[in-house]
């Protein structure tokens, strides 16, 4: 009887990452048409905007034969779909096309500016996990207290407020009345952090109110009653009990503010003057350099999937039930 | 039908009891007449500039001081409730109509209809909403419809979604089965039977989402898309005022707080709504 209860542990542990990788394997499957998507959309995007590629490129002066001669070159007189085709083929290989500005390839720019925004959200996302789900625990264990009354209502202001309004108030009252930190830049850690602070308001405000709910939630269960009951200290029945069941939620939460960070981002480089793709963004949007600003989209459509995939991945292994949806009847 | 009431009575009993809600759904109600009324409430008209007073710090003639063109910041930020409330609430109408039918379609007849229109709304959902309605935005070119259009089109799939679960639900229930049975069409079955079953969530989406349709308006317009000057708009005015921020901080405080205050109200008044509606999603 013994030996053979080990044995079933051994397979069902191996049963157990065969479905893991089942249910991974099924994801990255579905990114395939998220990515076809994505690229039509932009592709579609591109096609609608005002104004002539091979004009834009060639500047005002260029002769109409010059034009015509760019624009069989490029291939603007074929298909829409021959078109889409070749688009993708480039963007396969790393080619979005050109900036009609700078006239340097935008997939390079994007990727210049790409690991400032990655510093920023990353710091971003860890201080809204690290001071947002604290809070919302604290909140949850001394319910209607004033500290949670303070924190929630601080919550409730945070995800009210326009991101590149407080950005502005921080500048305003960091750096033009006490003058602690530098209002642009970002090179040094000193620079990084009123951006970063700016940008993870909502996220935290947000991240925090969900741990509270579902913190509340959790603690009202009859197996934290018992975890009680038998004498557990009350910082282990929460961080060890209760904590793990009240993280599913949090854990989606968090994963879907990478997409509004990269949303704020746009915004808050921008007031920050921080050189990532926000700040990109909006400098061709000003400019109206459309391949550079729907390359950007194209570029952060393509990491928020990716970010959304690894999420989902991680959620299978928090998460029983996802085994217990992709093992079939075992 | 008395169960219809009772249930709206229900509504109204948890409603008033959440002061919150009351103070955000009073908030958004002074906040329309402000919009409605605003050439009687405003002391100037949004346009009118005056040299004389350029960049006056807040006084009694002007409330909220004035700005670079010597214009009263009070009347504009009264002016701009017009612009905020017009786009929060056609965007997320067209946002509610369109993704709803679709959602609602899908729901309705499920196998390959479902699995094209949710495959589309994924790809939709992968990129972020503020994202989506930039890209949307440049391309439209600027002004107040191609903004509300973009805002809107970001948030179909929310709607879609919401409004397919709750026919997913709704579907095979005996009700909708009797309707088929006398001979409804799909089309008066989704209308009259599906659709005012499942309004709940969708109208607590929309309060929050015209909260979210404003912010990203805001967004939108700080960053030189959708509104042009001289339209007084809150985000359009905060990016004016960025460049005097050393010397002339109040400007960038009112027109922000503006837009803090709207949204706070309808997050109240949609938080009080979700509680109110479905007092088991009570947090």
């Amino acid at each position: 009887m013994f030996p053979s209860f080990l044995v079933f542990e051994f397979f069902s542990y191996g049963l157990e990452v065969r479905v893991v990788w089942r249910y991974i394997l099924r994801r990255i499957v579905y990114l395939v048409p998220v990515f076809i998507g994505i690229s039509f959309f932009v592709f579609f995007m591109l096609h609608m905007t005002p104004g002539d590629p091979a004009k834009m490129i060639l500047g005002d002066t260029a002769t109409e034969e010059s034009v015509q001669e760019l624009r069989e070159e490029m291939g603007l007189n074929d298909p829409f779909l021959a078109q889409y085709w070749r688009y993708i083929k480039n963007a396969v290989r790393g080619n979005i096309g050109k900036s009609y500005i700078t006239k340097s390839s935008v997939a390079h720019e994007v990727s210049q500016a790409f690991p400032a925004t990655v510093k920023l959200a990353l710091f971003s996302i860890a201080i809204a996990i690290f001071v947002g789900i604290p809070l919302g625990i604290i909140s949850a264990i001394r319910q209607y207290s004033l500290m949670d009354n303070i924190a929630m209502g601080f919550a409730l202001i945070g995800i009210s407020m326009p991101v590149f309004w407080l950005g502005l108030l921080l500048i305003l009252f960091f750096c033009v009345k006490l003058g602690w930190f530098p209002a642009s830049g970002f090179d040094t850690f000193r620079q990084m952090i009123l951006p970063a602070v700016t940008l993870s308001t909502p996220s935290l405000a947000i991240i925090s109110r969900i741990s509270r709910s579902s913190m509340l939630e959790v603690i009202r269960q009859d197996y934290i009653r018992t975890a009680r009951a038998k004498g557990q200290v009350e910082f282990r029945v929460i961080c060890n009990h209760a904590l793990s069941n009240a993280l599913i939620p949090i854990v989606t939460i968090v994963g879907l503010q990478f997409g509004a960070l990269l949303e704020g981002a746009v915004v808050t480089e921008s007031v920050f003057a921080v050189p990532g793709i926000g700040s990109l963004l909006v400098e061709a949007i000003k400019t109206r350099d459309y391949p550079m600003v729907l390359g950007g989209v194209l570029f952060i459509g393509i990491v928020f999937s990716l970010v959304n995939l690894a999420i989902d991945v991680l959620y299978a292994y928090i998460d029983p039930r996802i085994k217990a949806q992709y093992g079939g009847s075992g | 039908m008395s169960a219809a009431k009772s249930k709206q009575a229900g509504f109204w009993s948890r409603f008033r009891k959440n002061k919150m809600a009351l103070c955000g759904a009073f908030m958004i109600l002074g906040l329309v007449v402000v919009a409605v009324f605003a050439p009687l409430i405003a002391p100037y008209p949004f346009d009118e500039q005056d040299f004389s007073v350029a960049q006056e710090p807040p006084s009694f003639g002007h409330w909220f001081g004035t700005d670079e063109f010597g214009r009263d910041i009070f009347s504009r930020i009264v002016y701009a409730s017009r612009i905020s409330l017009e786009v929060g609430f056609v965007a997320v109408s067209i946002g509610m109509f369109i993704g709803g039918l679709l959602g609602a379609i899908a729901g309705f007849y499920g196998r390959l209809t479902d699995n094209v229109i949710m495959r589309s709304m994924d790809v939709l959902l992968a990129v972020p909403s503020t994202i989506l309605a930039i890209a949307i935005a440049a391309t439209l070119g600027p002004g107040l419809f191609n903004l509300m259009l973009a805002v809107g089109i970001a948030t179909i799939p929310r709607y879609a979604r919401i409004v397919r679960a709750s026919v997913l639900t709704l579907r095979h229930l005996e009700f909708i089965e009797a309707a088929q049975a006398v001979g409804s069409s799909d089309f008066r079955i989704i209308r009259k039977h599906i659709l005012p079953n499942c309004m709940a969530p969708v109208i607590v989406q929309a309060t929050l989402g015209v909260a979210s349709a404003i912010l990203n308006t805001a967004g939108l317009s700080f960053i030189g898309l959708g509104i042009q000057p001289p339209t007084p708009e809150w985000g359009a005015m905060l990016s004016g005022a960025r460049s005097y921020i050393r010397d002339y901080p109040y400007m960038t405080i009112f027109p922000g707080l503006a837009i803090m205050l709207t949204v706070l109200s309808l997050n109240f008044l949609g938080d009080g709504l979700r509680d109110a509606l479905d007092p088991k999603l009570k947090r």
